[in-house]
């Protein structure tokens, strides 16, 4: 019959596709780059895959800690200007030398891409570059500025010859895709694959593989079969439900550790009466979330052993601050608030609610891992000490734009929310100054401050800390702002950081990455 | 014939006009592309620079005239994720639609015809019993489980055939095709499958049907009284007439085909144009949603007129007239 032929057939031409090299990798890759044009769009997925590609100055490792790539050292030499020493002997993929002329490019292009989606322009406005001589280089700012390396450890060096009128699509094509990185671009067919290999001439550690063929697969377990079927050999964001069934499995090696992402609340604390929050018989009432004993009982309310056990799967680690302990600017003296349901009504009662009253939670539901599914265990947990919680979810897609300013005069609409922040700059300045800053939009603070949480000490340590260089100095400041902003005042609640999971074929070893990101380096074979 | 032609085509501008304006509106109800675009740790004055080079700070009346004014010059916008064309990103990824689609509709009417033509033959028949059974599990099955299924199975038990992209392509008389290749093949097979389960059961459903209705007719008495051998009755007289129905369902179905492969493609990350819009609606990436439309409505259009000609080729009772 045709059909058996054509199986046959077919089976024959699996035997030849599994004969690949086996010093190639095939990635599963949950959201494929939007574009190999590194300053084209500044987000996780494309940030991640250009490291692939292309060199930084500051180096990022899995922890966010910095090390020295295509700078070799950086200082602060006055109060405003920052010198950075560039790597000698650096070739780029086409064979020429990287020196200073590549940087004062990349900076100027960086801030200059047509249609861009999201700039580099959050990281370098304020900065005025200067050529020292073939490699060295000055910034200067107008106030002293501490997050210098951790803004240049986000924008990948360009060589100025090849980049010079280069467009995005010339990157995306690969004409003008050369960078320092420790892999070379071959080709990417969007939707379908992008295929890199080996630079031999690397500055840095050699990479480990020959090849590496990423394929974008986006739903999970469609992720978790290729992997299982071999046809690719190691997958990022492992959904949490699959993880105890792969962790028996003998051919599959998991790696997780937490991210620099924390799951937190916020609530109204700027309208004296808040749309979603009524007396329990519907009747308006004033916003009870202007109190800080009704926060902190919300607080104590949330079992969040159950959260990170039972909804989680134990993929969570239960949060008491912003980040997780070892990042900088941690505070040493805070942990996750106990459950005390008692103590938590004692303080509703305290605060005028001894019969609490009616709220609606919004999150969304497909952004972060199990989102819907932790608003509804939280309106239940919250429903015991007296407050009547419902639970709406919606797509992220209408789910930002209400939650920022979906009410009157582009104010957030809603009143309590469930939300998640990743500092990317990997220090705890980053929710503090986008999350519990007082909303102020002509110095672009408090951003994402959907509570509109305002305290005039927490704006003062958090400028002063944005202003220090002093790297100790300023997590000390940063630990106080903390303990203020979240510890005394509930500003927001954090619930827990999330935990991500990779997973490779047995043998192969991934160190887990605490920006979520995927970077075949970490990868270590056998 | 010409006429006719002409009608319809001054009809589906009059569709495709509609059509943009329902799209259009509808993609600037739900939420905004920034909070989807943005790096969240992009300050207010990022956040409106985006809005305004996106265009996203002008009144919806004004977008849409843009969009009318562009589109007249071929042009459907500029995605807002890839900063590309797009339609150029859409025309991009139709081969590997195409190929997927035409190779599934083939695996319904080559295995869909003879499976349901025997079944009207044989009412009685056990194999026929199991054939109809098999197809209502073709009708029922949710096409993202059978996927699944069919991946853990093939897959990953049996390791067989790839669960996962399109495989190797290759170029003949100026196509470019996976099917060209034991590869691609072997990658298509699958979601191919996957996506023509549920025709395949449509087709199978109506030729039964047909089959049945047009057994008892007084032409196929005549042809057996006269001696005509049972072949000749099934190839001449049974198909032919079965066939009107068949041909209004794969024509249009192939429209559904090309249009709804996205859970297809997703499962098995096949990187068509149906993998594309289900990503630019989770991204909110507005002009690919209304050229991806726009486009589809063509393809309908298309096709209804392909299937009323067709019509008159298979049966010379229908007539096309110069007005519809």
């Amino acid at each position: 019959m045709k059909f058996t032929r054509f199986l046959t057939l077919s089976i024959a031409a699996i035997g030849l596709s599994v004969s690949a090299n086996a010093a190639d990798l095939r990635v599963g890759l949950k959201s494929e780059p939007s574009s190999i044009d590194p300053h084209y769009h500044n987000l996780g997925p494309n940030n991640g895959f250009a490291t692939h590609i292309f060199g930084q100055l500051v180096g990022s490792d899995e922890n966010q800690q910095h090390y020295p790539d295509l700078a070799v050292s950086w200082k602060p030499i006055n109060e405003t200007t920052w010198e950075f020493k560039l790597r000698k002997g650096v070739k780029w993929h086409d064979g020429s030398n990287f020196n200073a002329d590549d940087v004062m490019f990349t900076v100027d292009r960086a801030q200059n891409v047509p249609n861009s989606p999201s700039s580099f322009v959050t990281y370098l406005k304020g900065k005025t570059f200067s050529k020292v001589d073939d490699y060295t280089i000055h910034v200067k700012t107008e106030k002293p500025y501490p997050l210098m390396p951790n803004d240049l450890s986000t924008v990948k060096i360009i060589s100025a010859t090849v980049g010079k009128g280069a467009t995005t699509e010339d990157y995306n094509s690969g004409k003008a895709t050369i960078g320092t990185g420790p892999y070379k671009f071959v080709e990417w067919v969007p939707g379908d694959r992008i295929v890199l290999k080996r630079n031999d001439s690397y500055h840095g550690a050699k990479a480990t593989f020959d090849n590496v063929i990423f394929k974008p697969i986006k739903a999970g377990p469609a992720r978790i079969s290729a992997l299982l079927a071999g046809d690719v050999d190691f997958i990022d964001n492992v959904p949490p439900l699959d993880v105890a069934r792969l962790k028996s499995d003998k051919n599959v090696q998991l790696s997780s550790g937490p991210s620099n992402r924390v799951i937190y609340l916020h609530m109204d604390q700027f309208r004296e009466n808040s749309p979603h929050i009524t007396a329990k018989d519907g009747s308006p009432i004033k916003n009870p979330l202007m109190d800080v004993r009704v926060r902190k009982a919300i607080s104590l309310s949330i079992n969040r052993d159950a959260i990170v056990s039972r909804v989680m799967e134990g993929i969570a680690v239960k949060a008491g601050q912003l980040l997780p302990a070892g990042f900088h600017g941690v505070s040493p003296n805070m942990k996750a608030d106990p459950y005390d349901t008692k103590m938590a009504k004692k303080l509703m009662a305290e605060a005028g609610y001894p019969d609490g009253f009616k709220m609606t939670i919004h999150g969304p539901n497909d952004r972060y891992i199990n989102d819907a599914k932790i608003a509804e265990a939280l309106a239940q947990m919250l429903n015991r000490v007296g407050i009547a919680a419902s639970v709406e979810t919606m797509p992220k897609a209408v789910y930002f734009k209400r939650a920022s300013r979906g009410g009157p005069n582009k104010s957030p609409e809603f009143s309590f929310m469930l939300l998640g922040w990743g500092a990317g700059s990997g220090e705890a300045s980053s929710p503090l100054k986008a999350l519990l800053h007082t909303y102020d939009k002509s110095k672009g603070l408090g951003a994402a401050n959907r509570g509109r949480h305002s305290d005039a000490e927490v704006d003062k340590l958090v400028k002063k800390a944005l202003a220090t260089v002093d790297s100790d100095a300023r997590g000390k400041l940063l630990a106080q702002a903390t303990e203020k902003a979240v510890g005394e005042n509930y500003g927001v609640i954090p619930m827990h950081y999330q935990v991500n999971t990779w997973a490779a074929k047995a043998g192969y070893k991934y160190l887990p990455r605490t920006d979520e990101r995927t970077i075949v380096t970490g990868l270590s074979g056998n | 014939m010409t006429s006719f032609i002409l009608t319809r085509s001054f009809q589906s501008i009059i569709v495709l006009f509609v059509m943009s304006l329902i799209v259009f509106a509808g993609v600037n109800l739900v939420g905004d592309p920034v909070d989807m675009l943005i790096n969240p740790e992009a300050d207010q004055m990022e956040i409106d620079r985006v809005i305004r080079e996106l265009g996203l700070d002008r009144p919806v009346s004004e977008q849409y005239w843009y969009f009318v004014v562009n589109a007249f010059q071929g042009d459907l916008g500029r995605s807002f994720i890839f900063g590309e064309p797009a339609l150029k990103l859409i025309i991009q990824r139709m081969p590997a639609t195409m190929e997927l689609a035409l190779f599934s509709l083939f695996m319904a009417v080559v295995f869909g015809i003879p499976l349901g033509v025997y079944a009207g033959l044989k009412p009685e028949s056990k194999v026929s019993r199991t054939i109809m059974a098999g197809s209502i599990l073709g009708f029922s099955m949710p096409t993202f489980w059978v996927g699944i299924i069919l991946i853990m199975f093939f897959s990953v038990s049996l390791g067989w055939l790839p669960s996962t992209g399109r495989g190797e392509v290759a170029t003949y008389f100026g196509v470019t095709s996976s099917i060209f290749t034991l590869d691609g093949l072997s990658h298509l097979f699958l979601p191919a499958f996957n996506l023509a389960l549920f025709k395949l059961s449509s087709v199978i459903r109506l030729a039964r049907a047909g089959t049945r209705e047009v057994i008892l007719q007084d032409y196929i008495k005549f042809a057996r009284a006269k001696g005509v051998s049972e072949t000749r009755v099934v190839r001449v007289h049974v198909l032919k007439n079965i066939m009107i129905p068949v041909v209004t369902i794969i024509g249009l179905e192939f429209g559904s085909l090309i249009a709804f492969s996205t859970v297809t493609e997703t499962v098995f990350a096949w990187p068509g144009m149906g993998k594309l819009i289900i990503d630019s609606i989770y991204n909110l990436d507005r002009p690919i949603i209304v050229a991806y439309l726009m486009i589809i409505v063509v393809i309908f259009v298309t096709l209804n007129l392909i299937v009323d000609i067709l019509y008159s080729v298979l049966d010379p009772r229908v007539r096309i007239k110069g007005v519809s």
